[in-house]
């Protein structure tokens, strides 16, 4: 149960981005995604989310044993995925709360206009928990990332993440360009949702964060591909000794899991 | 221009939004029909139905020998696959009248009016409301309370007969035929439309509605529409403009003219979705004298080619004028659209808002004018044009030109393109919003504004309407 990630070949244009990679992100679990730049987490996360700029060569993205690859974007989220993007886009003339409502709205299902909230609650709720993540609640007013400090997109997208109860939450670098009492609230977040039960998927470029969120599980990418998979020890050994090395180490021999 | 070609390529297919609203086109009983070579005998005839008194037909007549002579306007693209002497120019529907009660119009007619939802608008919310027809008014109700403040509103050739000294002082005076050829035609064929005469110091609050349908297939409309408003009046003019899907192009050539006295306001708010086989040509001036103004909001969603360029000089010191015009392209069609000012009086202000949205091999056109002569001493002139396109295959263009005679007058132009990308639908979709539902997301984000200032069933209406084009069941999703 949760997300598996199966054999996955990937690609944008002529590049192959993703090669045979194979994950798994539990419920109640934090498995956190790392490599250096250009390795192919985001490409990953969008893959996941069925950005339809990559083409999926091979393999398949389960979500409770059934498939999801061919499934558009939307289908996916409301099945229970959520993506927090690394740079989420402007989307200027469209608020935030409207964004929300009309997520939240979606995800209800059923009929109607999707600018009027189907569930009420959900405007005083996204009050609080903006509050709550250290976001002035009037940014719910403000158009979409238009304007937006690096630390308010971040939070934006935790939010988003928190209020549409996704099963899965895909973050990609959310604690990248934000200080330490930033990242100490994203990470405080983070093991909220893993406390609700959701599977995350942790998408980091530096060990930092995960000193306060530790992850179950640490898959470790390169060049498109999976070097090596383990607990949190895996998090210590590249902070410490670097990519580079963990990928000879892990070249040489250990069965990984 | 290949874009023109292709867009006679296009044939008719598919299902627009005045289509699911209004459905295909049905016979209603014609009274009287011209067709045929546009001649002098043709606009005599029609000035006898009309029993016009006699200097109306000569201003027809002397519209006509201007049609003949004027060149054709260069700016008029795709008027040219429309043949007039195949068509239809004047056309009564056989109602008694125009009926004072919606029982009274043969149930064709009635149904495309209830589809339209205007008897339950009326009812809620408006002091008076004229439906024309083809080339005729066939209803006109006004509140009792207008009458009673000496507020006129009736059929335009009804108001000719009745009232020709007032009529004569502004028809066809603020936009003369001789403006451009199908200026010329409209004065020459003109039929149907509303007078408004708002009396000094009298101010409607509630709006008056005139509705605009096109019930057949190679039809020619011209109808023509006058609001004055006398010293210190307040109108608000609703325009709203449909047809059912036709089997062949018809053609509107509408005009409305619009003054405003000393210290009046008049607000003019046009909703027109005319379906995709209306090629619609307006043409929209108004005057404002000493701190008078008028303001144009203009949403232009249907037909095949739209232009319309609401127009305002403002000849009184202190008068102002905002502009509003927002027009939707989607699929193989084009809003060529404008606003234009003219400053004449000191301290005259104008806000012109063009946003534009480009969709499914849309094409958008801006061309504003703001002139300020010499003389208009501190004028200012704000011009604002956006264009949101949501596709690689649409497109928007902006030419806008300011020509400034006055050394102390100010004008200010700022023109923004936005472009969704695939990285914000991406965006969008990865919420739970499909396609079209983050793209009416965007539109009605793009237009908030706007709908906050229209009153609210037609903000409603608006947003519906950008639902719609927007759903699956839209034109060309
Ligand atoms: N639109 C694109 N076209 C071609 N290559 C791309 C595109 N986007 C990303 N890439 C390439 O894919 C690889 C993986 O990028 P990405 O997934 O963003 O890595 P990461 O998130 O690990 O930094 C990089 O080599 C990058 O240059
Ligand atoms: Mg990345």
């Amino acid at each position: 149960m949760g997300l598996e990630v199966v054999n996955l070949t990937a690609r944008i244009g002529e590049k192959t981005v993703l090669k045979n990679v194979s994950l798994n992100v539990n419920y109640g679990e934090v498995h956190a995604i790392m490599g250096p730049n250009g390795s192919g987490k985001s490409s990953l996360a969008y893959v996941i989310m069925g950005r339809e700029i990559y083409e999926v060569v091979d393999g398949d993205i389960l979500l409770d044993g059934e498939s999801i690859k061919d499934l558009p974007p939307e289908e996916r989220a409301i099945k229970g995925i959520f993506l927090a993007m690394q740079d989420p886009p402007q989307v200027p003339g469209v608020r935030l709360s409207s964004l929300i409502i009309a997520a939240a709205n979606k995800k209800l299902g059923g009929e109607g206009e999707l600018g009027r909230p189907r569930d009420p609650r959900i405007l005083k709720r996204m009050m609080e928990l903006a509050k709550e993540i250290g976001l002035d609640p009037s940014i719910l007013q403000r158009e979409v990332n238009v304007g937006f400090s690096g630390g308010e997109r971040k939070r934006s997208e935790i939010l988003q993440a928190l209020l549409l109860d996704p099963k899965i939450v895909i973050l990609d670098e959310p604690d990248s360009g934000l200080d330490i009492d930033g990242i100490k609230i994203v990470a405080q977040y983070i093991n909220k949702l893993r406390e609700q039960g959701k599977g995350v998927m942790l998408i980091t470029h530096y060990a930092r964060l995960l000193q306060y969120v530790k992850p179950d599980r640490v898959t470790v990418l390169i060049g498109g591909e999976v070097v090596a998979t383990d607990g949190y020890e895996l998090a210590r050994l590249v902070e410490e000794k670097g990519y580079a090395y963990v990928k000879q180490a892990f070249r040489k021999g250990s069965a990984q899991g | 221009m290949g874009e023109m070609v292709e867009l006679k390529k296009e044939l008719l297919g598919g299902v627009d939004l005045a289509e699911q609203l209004l459905g295909r086109e049905k016979p209603v009983k014609v009274e009287v029909e011209i067709k045929g070579k546009i001649t002098k005998d043709m606009i005599e005839e029609i000035s006898r139905i009309k029993k016009e008194p006699e200097w109306m037909k000569r201003l027809r007549l002397r519209s006509l020998e201007l049609f003949y002579k004027l060149p054709w306007p260069k700016w008029l693209t795709g008027i040219e696959s429309i043949n007039l002497e195949e068509m239809v120019l004047y056309s009564r529907p056989e109602v008694q009248g125009p009926a004072k009660s919606w029982d009274e119009l043969p149930k064709e007619i009635r149904e495309y009016y209830e589809k339209l939802g205007l008897p339950e608008l009326e009812a809620r919310f408006l002091s008076g409301l004229s439906t024309v027809f083809d080339s005729e008014t066939v209803y006109a109700r006004v509140k009792k309370y207008l009458e009673e403040k000496g507020v006129i509103v009736l059929p335009m050739e009804e108001a000719v007969r009745k009232y020709p000294d007032l009529v004569k002082q502004y028809f066809m005076r603020i936009f003369p035929p001789s403006d451009h050829k199908f200026a010329a035609l409209h004065g020459a064929l003109w039929s149907g439309g509303t007078f408004i005469y708002v009396p000094k110091g009298v101010k409607i609050r509630e709006p008056i509605e005139s509705f605009f349908l096109i019930g057949r297939s190679g039809e020619g409309q011209f109808e023509h529409s006058l609001i004055v408003a006398d010293e210190g009046a307040y109108v608000e003019w609703i325009e709203g403009c449909s047809a059912p899907r036709l089997s062949r192009f018809s053609f509107h050539d509408g005009m409305v003219e619009a003054y405003a006295h000393r210290n009046a306001t008049i607000k003019i708010i046009t909703v027109q979705n005319w379906s995709k086989d209306v090629i619609n040509l307006n043409n929209k001036r108004g005057i404002a004298e000493d701190g008078a103004r008028i303001d144009w909001i203009e949403g232009s969603i249907g037909s095949k080619i739209t232009y319309v360029y609401p127009s305002t000089v403002l000849k009184g010191d202190n008068s102002a004028t905002r502009n509003t015009v927002v027009t939707i392209a989607k699929g193989p069609h084009i809003k060529d659209s404008g606003s234009k000012v003219i400053h004449v009086g000191k301290n005259t202000r104008s806000q012109i808002i063009n946003k534009t949205i480009s969709a499914d091999g849309g094409i958008n056109i801006y061309r504003g004018i703001v002139r300020v002569l010499r003389g208009a001493k501190n004028a200012t002139a704000n011009v604002e044009c956006e264009s949101l396109i949501l596709d690689d295959k649409s497109k928007a263009h902006t030419y806008p030109h300011n020509q400034v005679d006055e050394p102390t007058a100010s004008v200010n132009h700022e023109a923004t393109t936005g472009r969704l990308t695939e990285q914000q639908l991406f965006y969008l979709t990865s919420r739970g919003l499909d396609e079209d539902e983050a793209k009416s997301l965007v539109v009605l984000g793009f237009l908030d504004e706007i709908l906050g200032e229209l009153p609210f069933e037609y903000a409603q209406v608006l947003t519906r309407v950008v639902q719609l084009e927007f759903s699956k069941y839209g034109a060309f999703g």
